[in-house]
């Protein structure tokens, strides 16, 4: 378990990853994973029942997590090394010919931490729920967890899940919305209006917490408030409000940041306004 | 003579239930889902003597193929059943992407296949799915002809590991094969012996093959039957051993040329020993409405079709 002083030096470790691995690619999304840096964070260090150093496919006994929104690996490969899947030198290869760590999460190469493959989006809520299920008949006290980009609402597939796992109560379930109001198009408003995400939800029967996805002492008390309502016959939605590209000032809130890699300026720039904490790979 | 015989006509897709039934008892992994169909797919069976292991999804294909790859993460051996329409061209992203690539131990069961569905016309007539399904690597693509073939076929799947497409029919058909013989995954069957023509059949096809075999006797030609069964991995060794011995091949199939068992059969032969062949199938259409007979006669899906096609085939071998 770390603490809040410990999570933030650790976040700010990730992002300077998240810069690092899409620069040396010059490929990559770079917005929605420095958003999501301190929700992996805590997710990864100190809410997760896991085990990093003996990875099992199945997950039996343990929580899982599944990345929907498959295009901001970079934020899931530096967590995962950071926690000790793999080694962190292997960062450096990512989005190369014959690496684990493909563009998009992929199964085919053996990475551990990763069971499922994502990129096409709108799915992964589908296999948490199936995950769950399987967990329940099992008697697997394990949670499932699953992110998503607020984007990403827009596939139906995302919709049949809900209305799934709320109407038949899949209450070992936490789902996360990357709540930043951009996609590539432009804001969500101006591309497909969200509307009342919290209504959405409760509608679908579920419980929807709401979090600041950039101070780690609220995304750990909500997540284990969450946890919490594990078992009560609902399933859980957090609302995580985020900047795309935080950490990185002239990254924050611009979708132009959502799927392009910083030149060596930028990278520079960037790495600039991130200290390094735990060691750079 | 044909030496098969039928004592009934039963459709595959009961087959396959009464053997989700069978696997459900020796295997406690085997789960099934149902996107609203559970009757017609015949999952009720199962649903009735497992009721903890069915999952009744609603009118969510999606959802369904990427809940089932979740399960079979976590051990589970899960069949999802819709018509193979819904099976395959409403969910092939989610099959490519959560089943195929990440390889999970997905068993895709997909009854209703072929203009046989009948009167329901085009929208629910699968012809393009055994393509799909065999263009993507890691899928194992089975299509059994008859109603005990479909029960045994539905044994293997559930202990093959691997993600695995399995196509049935709707309509009742001649229940001939043997109801004891176990099937083996990529294992086609020679039913008959012949030296001047190979019929290669797959599905509901095979029954009419063995009956096209009987009309080129009586007009001297000795036809070679294959029941193939398994798309993929097509047992090449079988085709070839029986076009070295006749020269000649007709498949024939409820579905496109295209990608189909015919375009399997010709893109192995092109490379390695170019055959004559002919192919009995649909010609790059669409079904429509009518008697799942009545359709198949039309699109000449019967012996008189194979026949046809296998006098045309031996004129190009005799050239």
């Amino acid at each position: 378990m770390l603490n809040t002083t410990e999570l933030n030096a650790t976040a700010c470790q990730i992002r300077r990853d998240v810069i690092r691995m899409i620069h040396g690619a010059k490929s990559g999304h770079t917005g929605g994973s420095l958003g999501c840096a301190d929700y992996f964070t805590v997710l990864y260090f100190n809410v997760m029942r896991h085990n990093p150093q003996a990875f099992r496919m199945d997950g039996k006994g343990e929580d899982l997590f599944f990345l929907s929104n498959g295009h901001i690996s970079p934020v899931l490969y530096s967590t995962l090394a950071r926690c000790g899947y793999f080694p962190i030198e292997e960062l450096g290869t990512f989005r190369k010919l014959h690496t684990r760590l493909q563009g998009h999460p992929s199964t085919q190469h053996h990475l551990p931490g990763i069971r499922m493959a994502s990129g096409s989006l709108g799915q992964g809520l589908s296999n948490a729920v199936g995950a769950a299920l399987a967990k329940k008949m099992d008697g697997d006290a394990g949670i499932v967890y699953t992110l998503h980009g607020d984007g990403e609402l827009g596939e139906g597939q995302i919709w049949e899940a809900a209305m799934f796992a709320g109407a038949k109560g899949v209450d070992n379930l936490i789902a996360t919305i990357d709540y930043n109001g951009l996609q590539i198009d432009g804001s969500t408003k101006a591309v497909l209006d969200l509307g009342d995400l919290r209504a959405k939800f409760e509608s679908f029967n579920w419980t929807v917490l709401e979090m600041n996805g950039h101070d780690v002492a609220e995304i750990e008390k909500t997540l284990n408030r969450a946890k919490g309502l594990c078992g009560q016959g609902k399933p859980v939605m957090i609302l995580m409000k985020t900047e795309m590209g935080h950490g990185v000032d002239f990254m924050v809130n611009d979708n132009k940041w959502h799927g392009t890699a910083p030149n060596d300026e930028q990278a520079a720039a960037a790495l600039a306004q991130l200290p390094v904490t735990l060691g750079d790979y | 003579m044909n030496p098969y015989q039928f004592k009934e006509k039963k459709d595959t897709r009961s087959g396959f239930g009464a053997g989700l039934l069978e696997a459900g008892k020796r295997h406690p992994e085997v789960v099934a889902l149902a996107a609203d169909l559970k009757g017609s797919v015949k999952m009720d069976a199962f649903a009735k003597a497992f009721p903890e292991r069915f999952i009744q999804v609603g009118i969510a294909e999606a959802n369904m193929i990427s809940m089932a790859a979740g399960l079979a993460l976590c051990g589970k051996i899960p069949f999802t059943g819709t018509f193979a329409e819904f099976a395959t061209g409403r969910v092939y992203d989610q099959i490519r992407q959560s089943v195929a690539y990440s390889n999970q131990n997905v068993k895709i069961y997909a009854p209703h296949a072929g203009v046989s569905v009948g009167e329901d016309g085009a929208t629910h007539q699968a012809l393009e799915d055994m393509g799909m399904m065999r263009m993507m690597p890691n899928m194992t693509v089975i299509h059994p002809c008859d109603y005990n073939q479909a029960y045994q076929a539905t044994l293997a799947v559930a202990e093959h590991n691997g993600p695995v497409y399995l196509r049935c029919g709707r309509p009742e058909v001649p229940n001939f094969t043997d109801p004891n013989k176990p099937f083996e995954i990529g294992k086609a069957d020679v039913l008959l012996e012949g030296a001047d023509v190979t019929l290669a059949a797959i599905g509901h096809l095979v029954w009419p093959a063995l009956e096209a075999a009987e009309i080129l006797a009586e007009r001297g030609v000795k036809a070679e039957v294959i029941c193939v069964s398994t798309l993929k991995p097509l047992d090449t060794p079988c085709i070839l051993k029986s076009v070295l011995k006749t020269g000649c091949i007709v498949s024939c199939e409820e579905h496109q040329f295209n990608g189909g068992l015919g375009d399997a059969i010709a893109q192995f032969l092109c490379r390695t020993v170019p055959t004559p062949m002919e192919m009995v199938g649909m010609d790059d259409q669409f079904g429509q409405s009518g008697k799942p007979m009545e359709l198949m006669d039309f699109y000449g899906l019967n012996a008189a079709g194979i026949v046809e096609k296998a006098e045309k085939v031996l004129e190009r071998k005799a050239r």
